[in-house]
């Protein structure tokens, strides 16, 4: 493994982030924010709790999943779709550097990002309700694949995007709808029971329930499916990946 | 000395059937500056995208310091720097840190002192701290250098870095190009450029149409490219080129209205003198008298028109 090459595009990757940082810290600290007052005040304190939880609190991690997966497919995406847009890719593809490492590098930077926008939301959350995590270490176990799975996904995008257009499509027509309809503000328990099997067919559901299961130790799923559900989309992702770079798939003629 | 490059039958076809490379074979020694000279479109860049792993070969074999560069590429890829045609850089980056980025990428511990180094030999070290979009355009060229060099490579491609370039620059690229051979580089640059490849290549070669025609000393090249060709046209077309003129290896042309006769602009003498007395002393009335220098363009139909004979 080339481990310097990994940090340097890790760093690289990073550093941009930290320019930024200011917008990278007040916009999901203030939507979450926002969140907190429009669902959890004012229409929260009329919902009764959910599952013996409040609904303030109950909509943590929903919040928190919303907010990661996009970080983690935007952040991913942009960072090896800017350097396809502008050409610097070249550097990369005549870089004794092997598929992994290029993946660890960009892939790794964006997860972090990621992560760091999650415990933010985590923070913001406790100044406005009473969040108990109940099973932390499946917490942190669930955050980092998802941070890490949707990053793969992220970096899949960026590598298929002919244009800025279709860097903001997929996340925009498939995957902020799977989250919202993915139990973010609502138990599935909710619903009606068609719309309950349809929901099943959703993802997202199983990765929502088990991060909340981890919080409250109630979920929608069974939280061993929650775990094999993200477990298999990661090593889905990283397969397509893999293909990526042995067919040199939209980067090497 | 053992070849540095060793390029063999190499091929490079694209998905829609065009043939960029027709099999070239190419060695080239350490620490010489070859120019691989040709008109747009000729091969130039794929040659190179393709040496450097930016390109895939359809067939073919390619050693950068006895490591190929398919199952050894790590070793092979160490070696290489490439400084890309385009001006292909992060606009928001500070100089530094992207010269600093591509050593890591190259598997190279950093090391502040050699990035100094380079920059201070690039003129770059004021503008270390700068965005590279504050930079013109001479100076981004130069970033580009330096992140090519960043990790001290054997083999450095330069992809036509006097393109579109003032002649200042230019003079200040081939210095540049100077000192990093006395550093023990060994430098390929492509060029449509005579003059550039005159300044400063120790061998030429030329490709056309995805097939290297000859690779050649600079001097021996450079004689037979000197050649110019003077045009002697007359008021009364001729039949043949009069007795009084056979010494001088004339040729009849346009339907016998001109006198062609081909010199080198290197030699001592031309000859023109004395062939303008003997054609006026002939009795032949000028029309008028022309001088054309065989352009880069002219010598690539030549080399394509006898390799087909030869091929024959």
């Amino acid at each position: 493994m080339n481990w310097t090459a990994i940090k340097a595009i890790y760093l690289f990757e990073m550093a941009r982030f930290f320019r930024t940082l200011a917008q990278s810290f007040i916009s999901p600290v203030l939507s979450t924010s926002l969140y907190f007052v429009v669902f959890g005040a004012a229409i929260g304190s009329r919902i009764d709790e959910i599952e013996g939880v409040s609904y303030g609190a109950f909509i943590v991690p929903g919040l928190i999943m919303l907010s990661v997966i996009t970080q983690a497919i935007s952040n991913a995406s942009f960072g090896i779709y800017f350097p396809k847009f502008i050409g610097t890719i070249y550097e990369l593809l005549s870089a004794p550097v092997n598929f992994l490492e290029i993946v660890a590098g960009y892939v790794g930077a964006a997860a972090t990002k990621a992560l760091f926008i999650g415990v933010i939301i985590l923070i913001t959350a406790f100044f406005f309700v009473d969040v108990t995590i109940q099973h932390p270490l499946a917490m942190v176990a669930f955050l980092l694949l998802t941070c890490l799975s949707f990053a793969l996904l992220g970096f899949i995008i960026g590598i298929w995007a002919g244009s800025f257009e279709q860097l903001q499509l997929v996340p925009l027509l498939i995957v902020t709808p799977l989250v919202f309809l993915g139990g973010a503000f609502y138990s599935i328990s909710m619903l009606p029971p068609v719309w309950q099997t349809i929901s099943y067919f959703n993802p997202v559901v199983y990765l929502i329930s088990g991060f909340r299961w981890s919080f409250f130790g109630a979920a929608d799923v069974p939280i061993a499916v929650s775990l094999l559900a993200i477990g298999g989309f990661t090593v889905a992702c990283l397969a397509v990946i893999g293909w990526i770079f042995k067919t040199g798939w939209r980067i090497r003629q | 000395m053992a070849a540095i490059l060793d390029i063999k039958d190499l091929r490079k076809a694209y998905a829609d059937g065009f043939e960029a490379l027709k099999g070239v074979d190419l060695q080239i020694e350490q620490g010489e500056i070859l120019a691989l000279l040709g008109p747009n479109g000729a091969g130039k860049t794929t040659l190179i995208s393709t040496v450097c792993g930016i390109t895939r070969a359809t067939s073919g074999q390619v050693l950068v310091g006895g490591h190929d560069i398919i199952t050894d590429f790590r070793a092979a890829r160490s070696m290489i720097g490439l400084v890309p045609q385009e001006i292909n850089l992060e606009p928001f980056e500070k100089v530094l840190n992207t010269v600093r980025f591509s050593r890591g990428l190259f598997g190279k511990a950093r090391d502040d002192a050699a990035i100094e180094r380079i920059l201070r030999q690039l003129s770059l070290w004021d503008k270390k701290d700068n965005q590279i979009r504050a930079l013109s355009g001479g100076m981004k060229r130069r970033v580009l250098i330096a992140k090519a060099l960043a990790h001290e490579p054997r083999l450095l491609f330069l992809d036509e870095p006097t393109a579109g370039v003032d002649v200042e620059l230019r003079k200040d690229m081939w210095e540049i190009v100077e000192g990093l051979k006395a550093d023990g580089v060994t430098i390929v640059l492509t060029t449509h450029y005579i003059e550039e490849a005159e300044a400063i290549a120790d061998r030429v070669g030329v490709i056309a149409k995805g097939e290297l025609l000859l690779v050649e000393e600079k001097a021996s090249l450079m004689a037979r490219m000197g050649q110019k060709q003077l045009d002697v046209q007359l008021s009364e077309p001729l039949d043949a080129v009069p007795e009084a003129l056979a010494k001088y290896d004339l040729t009849l042309c346009d339907q016998g209205c001109t006198l062609t006769y081909a010199y080198d602009t290197r030699a001592e003498r031309t000859g023109i003198t004395k062939l303008l007395g003997d054609v006026s002393a002939a009795g032949l009335v000028l029309r008028d008298v022309v001088t054309r220098q065989s352009s880069l363009e002219d010598i690539f139909v030549g080399l394509v028109h006898e390799d087909a004979e030869d091929g024959r």
